[in-house]
């Protein structure tokens, strides 16, 4: 298939047109590196320095509306980089950057908000916002704020998104569908927000205390955001070269988020979280793996979901309880349909 | 916190699986192969999302037929849409319409050359925005069957601010199984009519189809045992040689349907004669508004020049679709050269796979073929 003259929507939404935009464009800029680098397409860098590995990562926020139930972009900013941090395995981030761009006219009480939302999450991840930077467009030429944030973190072992093999299990660490469920009612105006909040929280000490029980048997880890968990397990079925069963019952899913995303005709596993981290582990570990998690608070309704096989690389079926069905990789972002 | 939706007694599966076993041995007995076909949907979704494909017998082919309303808009009415947008109306639309395309354009395309176009998730809301817009002319490019037709007229009875106008694209669920009982080819032994629009029209609808025809009708919901209930059963008739119309939706179907919307939907629409794309001209496949509603029908409103918008298309690959094949039963979406390669959801060639409702967006969406046989 031929690319696309011009950047679309879809390009963004974390499916398969962002990644062969990746793949096509930016992975010009790849180089070797000793580690981690850029061609591995991971949530972020592993750098050797000594014995140690240096991770670092960066990432840019936009939402539509910058405030939403369970959260706002500030909440988002902190978050979305000290998980990507912790997906690689370092989570004891060392320092937070933060950039800011906005609009002019952008009112500054809910600048404010912002930043106090975004201190929170970062005394709650214990992730220190060191320096920064501050820019302003004109009207309409940037859509409010956009917020940028970059991160870095030592570890002694780096954990990839490739690291499953067949019969590896795979863990989610709670319900899918909070965050993306309750932006999209929020955007579009919908009107049956309920109880539906975004789950956005920093995941680091939920996954220090998973590395702690699982030791070297945690194997791979990513974070179901853009794309859901759909995505995510296709990304890591593909780089590992397996195949994934997912049991579509045993995924945990709020009863509000299941009769939304029934009512629009969305399915929660391709929706966006903010607050949970899908890991591979090696089977002798679950039982170990699931108490820690289960343990901690942003971990209460961890479940195992599902099983890496070698049938199948790169695909991953479902399981409905009824019958089985591929489940395919999310193309875009999803809309509510019609009827 | 227990979860209610899984709890729903129709999702069981063990149920589920007495009945697909029930199925086995009724298609069995049967001795050959058997085809049926539903004309919706949600039908083709709920057995794609369950994977119920996968249970079915091999000798039981369930087909898809004109189920998808948005699929068989026909070109020259996204041209009057595209025309009205590109001419300085507000044309909002429910998302599925948005990449249909046009002859040389879809209501997207146009989106992008800066005309004003609005996706809605109702018609109330298209209302909503016309009184909150009073200085545009705001048109709804209204799709669907007789649901969502019922949704128009409730809101044209009640009142709508002047600059409000409809564009009718509605189309009317019984059309589509008289259509394909006519085509020479098919080889259809019973169907499956959709549960939500026998909820307006009422079971008994069918019943002159079933008697003409000789073909047994079953009325289905949409969870998966109420699709595995609603197979079995049509077998059953099926193979006794039966030709009646059975009501299996009964919680929510009745004999003469609800009729209070009946009467809101003929006081606004008359049943009219028009193209459904891919297929052919159908008797009775449209819902127009009525002369008495001129004042609110964007057709009558405006002078649509479609003449701006039409000409010959650029998209050669569309020689290829075979959408019309698709949708009349003919061809599954995995026989077209098309499907999943150059036609996606994010760049559709054909109808098909540009609505939620299409066969093609459906198996594409829920994984493609569905043969996982051989997966343990």
């Amino acid at each position: 298939m031929k690319p696309d003259d011009r950047i679309g929507m879809k390009h963004g939404a974390g499916g398969r047109a962002m990644r062969s935009l990746i793949e096509e464009v930016f992975l010009g800029l790849a180089s070797p590196v000793d580690g981690i680098g850029l061609a591995a397409l991971d949530d972020g860098a592993a750098i050797r320095v000594g014995d140690r590995w240096l991770i670092l990562t960066t990432d840019s926020h936009v939402v539509h509306p910058i405030f939403f139930p369970g959260g706002d972009i500030g909440r988002l900013a902190v978050s979305g980089t000290v998980n990507d941090l912790a997906m690689m395995g370092a989570t004891e981030p060392l320092g937070l950057t933060c950039a800011v761009i906005l609009e002019e006219g952008f009112p500054r009480d809910e600048l404010i908000r912002i930043r106090d939302s975004m201190r929170d999450a970062s005394r709650e991840a214990d992730a220190p916002i060191v320096t920064g930077d501050t820019k302003v467009m004109g009207h309409g030429e940037v859509d409010g704020i956009v917020i940028n944030t970059a991160g870095v973190g030592l570890c002694d072992r780096v954990v990839t998104d490739a690291g499953l093999r067949p019969g590896d299990r795979i863990l989610i660490t709670g319900t899918v569908g909070d965050h993306g469920m309750a932006v999209m009612v929020k955007r579009h105006a919908l009107g049956i927000e309920g109880n539906l909040r975004s789950d956005v929280a920093p995941l680091n000490g939920l996954i220090r205390a998973a590395l702690a029980a699982g030791g070297d048997d945690v194997v791979a880890m990513k974070d179901p955001t853009r794309g859901g968990l759909a995505s995510v397990l296709h990304e890591m079925a593909g780089k590992a070269g397996v195949g994934v069963l997912l049991d579509e019952r045993a995924v945990p899913v709020n009863p509000e988020v299941r009769a939304a995303g029934d009512l629009l005709g969305i399915d929660p596993l391709v929706v966006a979280n903010e607050g949970k981290a899908v890991i591979g582990v090696r089977p002798g570990a679950v039982d170990r793996v699931l108490a820690a998690l289960r343990g901690h608070p942003l971990g209460r309704r961890a479940a195992l979901v599902g099983t890496a096989i070698g049938d199948r690389p790169g695909q991953v079926i479902l399981d409905t309880g009824l019958g089985k069905r591929l489940l395919a990789e999310p193309d875009g972002e999803p809309l509510p349909r019609i009827c | 916190m227990p979860d209610l939706v899984d709890e729903l007694k129709f999702r069981d599966p063990v149920r589920a699986r007495a009945l697909s076993e029930a199925l086995a041995r009724e298609v069995d007995a049967a001795g050959r192969t058997i085809t049926l076909m539903h004309v919706c949907g949600s039908h083709e979704q709920a057995i794609a999302r369950f994977g119920l494909r996968a249970t079915f017998p091999r000798r039981l082919d369930i087909i898809m037929g004109p189920g998808c309303p948005v699929c068989v808009t026909d070109t020259p009415e996204v041209d009057e849409a595209v025309a009205l947008a590109l001419q300085g109306a507000t044309v909002c639309t429910y998302g599925d319409m948005l990449r249909l395309p046009g002859t040389r354009r879809s209501l997207a395309d146009a989106q992008g050359e800066g005309a004003k176009v609005e996706v809605v998730y109702g018609v109330s809301q298209a209302v909503d925005l016309a009184r909150s817009r009073p200085g545009e002319q705001v048109v709804f490019f209204a799709s669907g069957f007789e649901t969502t037709a019922v949704a128009t007229a409730a809101v044209l009875l009640s009142g709508v601010p002047e600059n409000f106008s409809v564009l009718s694209a509605h189309k009317y669920v019984p059309a589509a199984m008289d259509l394909v009982s006519t085509l020479p080819e098919t080889n259809v032994e019973g169907f499956i009519a959709a549960g939500h629009a026998a909820i307006i029209t009422g079971w008994g609808i069918f019943e002159p189809f079933a008697a003409r025809t000789r073909t047994p009708v079953v009325v289905a919901g949409f969870e998966p045992l109420d699709v595995l209930a609603a197979v079995l059963e049509l077998v059953r008739l099926v193979r006794a040689g039966r030709p009646e119309v059975v009501n299996c939706y009964p919680r929510c179907v009745s004999r003469e349907g609800n009729r209070p919307a009946q009467e809101k939907l003929w006081k606004v629409f008359d049943v009219v004669g028009g193209n459904w794309r891919g297929i052919a001209a159908v008797p009775r496949g449209n819902l127009e508004l009525r002369p008495e509603w001129d004042s609110v029908n964007a057709r009558r409103r405006f002078t649509i020049d479609t003449a701006a918008v039409g000409g010959a298309s650029h998209n050669l690959l569309a020689e290829h679709c075979i959408c019309g094949r698709i949708m009349s039963g003919l061809a599954k979406p995995s026989d077209c050269t098309l499907f999943g390669g150059e036609c996606r959801p994010e760049s559709p060639v054909g109808a098909c796979m540009v609505s939620s409702e299409g066969s093609c967006k459906i198996w594409h969406v829920y994984g493609g073929p569905p043969d996982l046989s051989e997966v343990a």
